[in-house]
């Protein structure tokens, strides 16, 4: 774990210097006023709400916003973690830290236990992806979730720039692309019957680079995995995966050191990482305002399925 | 560097997902993969060249239909700007997807194309966006390629919809001619049509001036949430935490919440980053008051000699946005600012013919799309402003009870 180093010139919210009379936000501040707009909304109108953390920097922004938006009161919902059992160390080490430090309830919804109840069995190529929204729906049943935060954003994919940021799902967490609320200013339409809920996206308006910025201006302490430091890996399906205990050679396959990093945090078995020499925040941003490459294109094997990947787990109910 | 959100529009055909194609790959916000998926379907589709439109389908019946289905949105910086596009289809139920895209806009484009001027299309766009109120509206005259880049046919469509826009009393009027296909105007002035001085569309998009559109006259905070810690730490505090509507908030400052009508004083005006001198639209903050009033979600703190009207009869136009139709008597769930009520449609005024702005009088009902003005009662009073002088204060949602769906955006007409 590191803490990051600081942006040469904070764009801190509530730092920045105004001349007197001029009444504009930077885009973080406008970002962020909405995403707290959101936070409180939920928290007034839905009666139990929870935010999906998964230590990876979505999640951690949005922690980080809804600390902002009940301050000085704790945040007034727990953090549910879907475990896929397949999590980098550190992201778990991390999240437990994060949640005693804001005094927050962390309830974790066990994939592994899952697969061992049954309920769910992994795919052949391993991947947990896909039955964690099983055990996700079976946690927001057992404890009545009627909203869950995601820290999912619309230009992650093109199945989301078209998902609202009050996402709703009937009581089997499908989501129905055709059929959703329009959402009017800043007016959300929190209403549901019993056994439907809400995938609620504060960030949906935020972008990657967008989110590197605030952890940069906000100091945000982040997994050292998406920091650039020399690793072993090896080449597969032309990606580099980190040979871990999750994710080992196969024959043929040939280990190397290399400076790399992650751009996102999935499964240590199927999340790729980059060449990469950023191995501060301001690098990183300095990275990703020149790459070339989607994140989810660049390091997410479980991503590559289809075109319609991403459209067809939602509809089944995933985050 | 700040935020611009804007709307795009246009018929079926104009180009408006290659324009937004060009806007994004000039501003390379395009990906190597996301490109690389479009020629990909490009090809499976049989098209012989990339398709730019593409990147702007999300769905897969959108991709296996190639229409549009639900507004898309879209992001894009500059140096200068940050940009989200709300992309709202021309397709069937357009108009309630150019209301919802509009309603958070600071400034739309409508799209014409320079072979067909001004079409019926057009000028239900450009009054979609002026109900709204969106602040600035830009005609982009597109496929100016098609017509020689011919000054006089450019000429003529700015008058057609300078002509139209004064009826409608467009606050900030810009036409551009561009070529989407080939960037002409779009990122960068175009040598093809020297006679042109103005901006380029980008550059436009990047300079056009939006801090003061929002109402800083006068003072509305609705509060959305009662923050109290009932820690040791913070024994006493009780802040109302809220998103502010309009005006400028300071410590010290007079204030009057209503419904109940008790002053008092602005105590402090809190944040996780520390107490602020100022709150204005759209800052999120919490207020604390000197006094220890009875406040709750739903009351609203302004100014005591600036309050929205406080009514529980009000006049407003709505757009209707379900397959059920609207008519007299129908009872509604409704959400203005932070606060819900009950509601009755007392009255079905008329309904407003988008194409000539005719006002059909005798119509008894508002159908899907349909636009009209209508009458309410409220269960509760709430505070209003005309939706003219502020879309905070004057904007509403009307939620149907039994199935919960969003039905109806309301914008409130003369609030005294």
């Amino acid at each position: 774990m590191t803490t990051p180093s600081r942006t040469p010139e904070p764009d801190r919210p509530a730092r920045i210097e105004r001349a007197p009379g001029d009444y504009r936000l930077t885009h973080l501040q406008a970002l962020e006023a909405e995403s707290i707009h959101i936070f409180r909304e939920v928290a007034a109108e839905l009666e139990r709400p929870a935010l999906m953390f998964s230590g990876g920097k979505d999640s951690i922004v949005m922690l980080r916003v809804a600390e902002k938006a009940f301050w000085p009161a704790r945040i007034p919902f727990p953090v549910l973690h879907v475990d896929t059992g397949l999590n980098f160390p550190e992201v778990i080490a991390f999240r437990d830290r994060r949640v005693e430090e804001l005094k927050v309830a962390l309830i974790v919804a066990s994939v592994p236990d899952a697969i061992e109840r049954g309920l769910v069995r992994p795919e052949p190529n391993g991947s947990r992806n896909r039955i964690q929204t099983p055990v996700l729906l079976e946690a927001i049943e057992t404890h009545r979730f009627t909203a869950l935060f995601g820290g999912a954003r619309r230009d992650e994919e093109k199945a989301r720039a078209k998902e609202r940021v009050f996402s709703f799902r009937d009581e089997f967490g499908q989501w129905d692309p055709k059929n959703q609320r329009p959402e009017l200013w800043n007016l959300y339409n929190g209403r549901i019957h019993v056994g439907e809920s809400i995938r609620v996206f504060p960030l949906s308006n935020w972008t990657e680079l967008d989110v590197w910025h605030y952890i940069g201006a906000e100091e945000l302490e982040v997994p050292e995995l998406y920091l650039a430091r020399e690793r072993s890996v090896f080449e597969r399906d032309g990606m580099l995966y980190a040979a871990n205990e999750f994710c080992r050679p196969k024959d043929g396959e040939t280990v190397f050191d290399e400076r790399v990093r992650y751009r996102t945090m999935g499964d240590a078995n199927l999340t790729a990482a980059v060449r990469s020499h950023a191995d501060t925040i301001d690098r990183i941003i300095e990275e990703i305002a020149v790459t070339r490459l989607t994140e989810r294109g660049a390091t997410r094997g479980d991503d590559r399925v289809s075109e319609a990947a991403m459209e067809d787990r939602k509809k089944e109910g995933y985050f | 560097m700040d935020l611009l959100r804007f709307a795009t529009a246009g018929s079926v055909d104009d180009g408006k997902s290659t324009m937004i194609g060009r806007l994004l790959y000039d501003t390379k916000s395009i990906f190597e993969d996301q490109l690389a998926a479009v020629e990909r379907t490009s090809r499976e589709m049989g098209v012989d060249f990339t398709n730019l439109a593409l990147l702007t389908d999300g769905l897969r019946a959108e991709r296996e239909q190639g229409i549009t289905i639900d507004v898309a949105y879209r992001y894009f910086a500059t140096p200068k700007r940050k940009f989200i596009i709300a992309d709202t289809p021309g397709h069937p139920q357009y108009t309630r997807n150019m209301v919802t895209g509009a309603s958070t806009a600071d400034l739309a484009i409508v799209l014409v194309d320079a072979r067909k001027g001004m079409v019926e299309q057009s000028r239900r766009h450009a009054f979609i966006v002026t109900l709204l109120r969106v602040p600035h509206l830009v005609v982009a005259v597109n496929k100016m390629d098609l017509v020689e880049y011919a000054q006089d046919v450019f000429e003529r469509i700015r008058g057609e919809f300078a002509a139209f826009a004064s009826k409608l009393s467009v606050p900030d009027l810009t036409v551009i001619p561009i070529a989407a296909l080939h960037g002409d105007n779009v990122a960068s002035r175009s040598d093809r049509m020297p006679w042109y001085e103005g901006p380029s569309l980008l550059h436009h998009l990047e300079n056009v001036h939006v801090a003061s559109d929002r109402n800083m006259t006068d003072v509305r905070f609705p509060v959305q949430y009662v923050i109290r810690p009932q820690s040791s730490e913070h024994h006493d505090y009780r802040g109302y935490a809220g998103s502010v509507a309009g005006g400028v908030l300071k410590p010290g400052d007079e204030v009057v919440v209503l419904p109940s009508g008790r002053q008092t004083r602005i105590a402090s005006i809190d944040t996780e980053d520390g107490p602020v001198e100022e709150a204005f639209p759209p800052m999120a903050v919490t207020v604390r008051l000197e006094d220890d009033l009875d406040v709750s979600r739903g009351d609203m703190i302004c100014r005591p000699h600036n309050a929205p009207a406080a009514r529980q009869e009000l006049d407003a136009m709505v757009c209707w946005m379900s397959d059920e139709p609207l008519v007299a008597g129908r009872k509604l769930a409704i959400k203005h600012t932070t606060r819900s009520a009950r509601a009755v449609v007392r009255a079905l005024r008329y309904r407003l013919d988008v194409n000539t702005l005719h006002r059909d009088e005798s119509a008894d009902v508002l159908a899907l799309n349909d636009i009209g003005r209508i009458q309410l009662r409220s269960t509760v009073p709430l505070f209003v402003d005309d939706y003219r002088r502020n879309r905070a204060t004057g904007g509403f949602i009307l939620v149907d009870e039994a199935t919960n769906d969003t039905v109806g955006a309301g914008m409130v007409v003369g609030s005294d």
